[in-house]
């Protein structure tokens, strides 16, 4: 069953109870508890096409989305992200609880999943052909991944690249799409079949819009896919577009300095490096417009080697 | 319905001490086992524990990617401690000090198989307090650097405590606690870091030595009963004890009558007393009953009934979403008596003062 299929009413109802609600997010199964509605909102809008799993599934992550107790609840209502019993972050102001629950989430992935190896890295993928695209926040690659999502790719992560190690291929996590300050009306403006969430103001990383994954990247969820092209993108306003091959010893670098659990991963870690750099084209790119951007990675991906 | 708490205890201890039990859990029990042994460090172990009992075939598919992930970060930081005891050695190459590897970096340098499971948070070393000068600045001089205190905590480091203030190298990840003793200045037991140096015996193609098995064991105990805040993330350190006891017992002959008579020696017999009663009573695990009733560091009857009761439910890992109260209160008693112990009244009161005012600040203690 959907989320969307399950109904505001029974959705509150379950996040409420002992077992709480069962997302499948892909590479993962999440459990989240919350009374709070309009955080359930924002969840069931965002999340719609997600399945839901039954309550007896095994879940790999625990959350909880509540507000702390103390005399402040009344005057200024917070909220906070607990996980098997832990609270790792001081509280949100209520209305951010859901920036709160995909960062928590995030936290919890990246500290937990060393099954794999995590690169800090969006990836999109066409015809059974994964386009990596790491980077450091503020690069915008969430930005361009949201921009390929909307333009026929399909989407598997803005934010984390898992791979896994005994075939080398690659998990979705099609989680939404955290858009930041002008990233958001860029989409809104661009792509008028976007649909995003409601804006969050004033959060740490300025004003944060989630962007819903397309519908047809969120049904094949399951599907792993190995990957093709690395591309290392950086946007800066008024440029030409620029693309350089990039030496692969370099790309080892990069990419061990770049994944989230590369020296923990020991020589798994190293090995899965080196097998997906020999194997994927490797470049930078600079880019500053969309138009530019999107065919040149079309045509890039359909070249054969 | 099963009340969660004793699920909680129920599932973690049978999986723990009886591992073919696993055959049984349910797919939920498997949860809530993978939640709490994650709390209490002990997923990996579980992994090691169902391993070696031919067991990981019975372990759902979803569990086992916890005990991968698991397992990686228990490798990767025996790695860490391991090139940071490389990294210590050469600092002091050609230096004549005799350095002793206390706990996990000891066990994964004797290779004692669950060594190859246990999470390991730091380097723990020891050396002569004639020495501890020397050897801290060597490593200063090298690229360590002393965890930035205040006035207050470094004072109290030096006057009271066992060790240095904390080191960690400037381009590294893995803290290195200097130590010339066990205990305390100010505790209450003050067993003789001579008598652990004299029998301590030198690890194998490697420069360092270790403390002898039982006074091993006795170190644990100690740390766990007469340091430790007793509180669920210390349920580890009571299985450490249980492994070290049946890893070491078939190696030596008398091995319980060695060990009691060294606790006597080193006046450590009442937390000798409370390992060999909590791993026989709490991990279901018999010890004889002659070693347990005839250690002279039995506690007195009113003692030993309340320790009997705030233990265990200090210890054991609570539900992660049912924490009950009376779990809180005897944590807070037993954190109250490791206080207590560690120092007499009048420096625990004032010390004590001082850290809720600082935990009211929100800031850091030691």
């Amino acid at each position: 069953m959907k989320l969307r299929q399950l109904g505001s009413g029974n959705l509150v109802k379950q996040a409420a109870s002992k077992e709480g609600v069962c997302l499948d997010i892909g590479a993962f199964c999440v459990r989240v508890k919350s009374n709070e509605i309009v955080f359930l909102e924002t969840l069931a809008f965002l999340y719609q096409d997600f399945p839901i799993l039954p309550s007896d599934t095994f879940a790999d992550f625990h959350i909880v989305i509540k507000r702390p107790k103390g005399v402040r609840r009344y005057l200024k209502p917070q909220v906070i992200f607990v996980t098997d019993g832990q609270q790792p972050f001081e509280p949100f102001p209520l209305s951010h609880a859901f920036p709160l629950f995909e960062w928590g989430l995030n936290w919890c992935i990246a500290r937990r999943s060393h099954q794999y190896l995590m690169l800090h890295a969006a990836v999109v993928e066409k015809n059974g052909k994964a386009l990596i695209l790491p980077a450091l926040p503020g690069s915008g690659k969430s930005t361009l991944s949201a921009a390929l999502a909307m333009n026929g790719w399909r989407f598997l992560s803005d934010e984390f690249t898992m791979i896994r190690p005994q075939d080398g291929k690659i998990l979705p996590i099609p989680r939404p799409t955290p858009l930041k300050n002008a990233s958001i009306q860029v989409i809104k403006d661009t792509f008028l079949n976007a649909e995003m969430g409601p804006l969050f103001p004033k959060t740490r990383k300025g004003t944060v819009a989630h962007l819903r994954p397309p519908k047809q990247s969120v049904e094949q969820l399951k599907e792993a896919v190995l990957p093709e092209l690395l591309i290392f993108p950086k946007f800066q306003a008024n440029t030409e577009i620029q693309l350089n091959l990039l030496n692969k010893p370099y790309v080892v670098f990069k990419l061990a300095s770049n994944a989230f659990n590369y020296e923990l991963m020991g020589r798994t870690g190293f090995e899965l490096v080196k097998n997906m750099t020999s194997s994927c084209r490797c470049y930078n790119l600079t880019y500053s417009r969309f138009d530019q951007v999107l065919p040149l990675l079309d045509d890039l991906l359909m070249q054969n080697v | 319905m099963t009340i969660p708490a004793d699920h909680v205890k129920k599932i973690l201890i049978n999986c723990l001490c009886f591992p073919e039990t696993v055959k049984e859990l349910t797919v939920s029990e498997w949860e809530l086992l993978i939640r709490c042994a994650r709390h209490c460090k002990l997923l990996a172990y579980l992994r090691w524990k169902l391993d070696s009992c031919g067991l990981i075939a019975s372990v759902p598919a979803q569990v086992l990617t916890h005990f991968t992930a698991a397992q990686r970060i228990v490798d990767y930081r025996n790695r860490l401690a391991m090139w940071e005891l490389n990294r210590i050695r050469r600092a002091l190459y050609a230096k004549d000090v005799e350095v002793l590897v206390l706990k996990g970096g000891a066990y994964q340098l004797l290779q004692i198989p669950f060594a190859q499971s246990r999470l390991l948070a730091d380097i723990d070393i020891l050396v002569k307090k004639s020495d501890i000068h020397t050897v801290e600045t060597y490593l200063q001089q090298q690229g360590w650097q002393t965890a930035k205190l205040d006035e207050y905590d470094q004072q109290y480091y030096r006057t009271w405590m066992h060790e240095v203030p904390p080191l960690r190298h400037q381009e590294r990840f893995i803290e290195v606690d200097l130590h010339h003793t066990i205990l305390p200045l100010s505790s209450r037991l003050q067993p003789s870091p001579e008598l652990l140096i004299e029998d301590s015996i030198a690890v194998e193609n490697t420069a360092y030595k270790v403390f002898s098995p039982v006074d091993m064991i006795l170190h644990s105990s100690v740390h766990l009963f007469y340091d430790a805040e007793l509180n669920g993330a210390d349920f580890r350190d009571l299985v450490d004890l249980k492994e070290l006891i049946f890893y070491f017992q078939p190696q030596q002959e008398f091995f319980f009558e060695i060990l009691l008579d060294r606790a006597k020696q080193l006046t450590l017999q009442r937390p000798l007393y409370y390992t060999l009663y909590f791993i026989h009573n709490l991990l279901d695990t018999p010890i004889p009953e002659e070693y347990i009733e005839k250690n002279i560091g039995k506690p007195s009857w009113l003692t030993r009934k309340l320790m009997c009761y705030l233990v265990p439910l200090a210890l054991i890992p609570e539900h992660p979403d049912f924490p009950r109260k009376k779990v809180a209160l005897a944590r807070w008693l037993l954190y109250v008596r490791s206080h207590f112990l560690r120092m007499p009244f009048y420096l625990l009161i004032p010390h004590l003062l001082r850290k809720s005012r600082m935990r009211m600040a929100g800031k850091e203690m030691h």
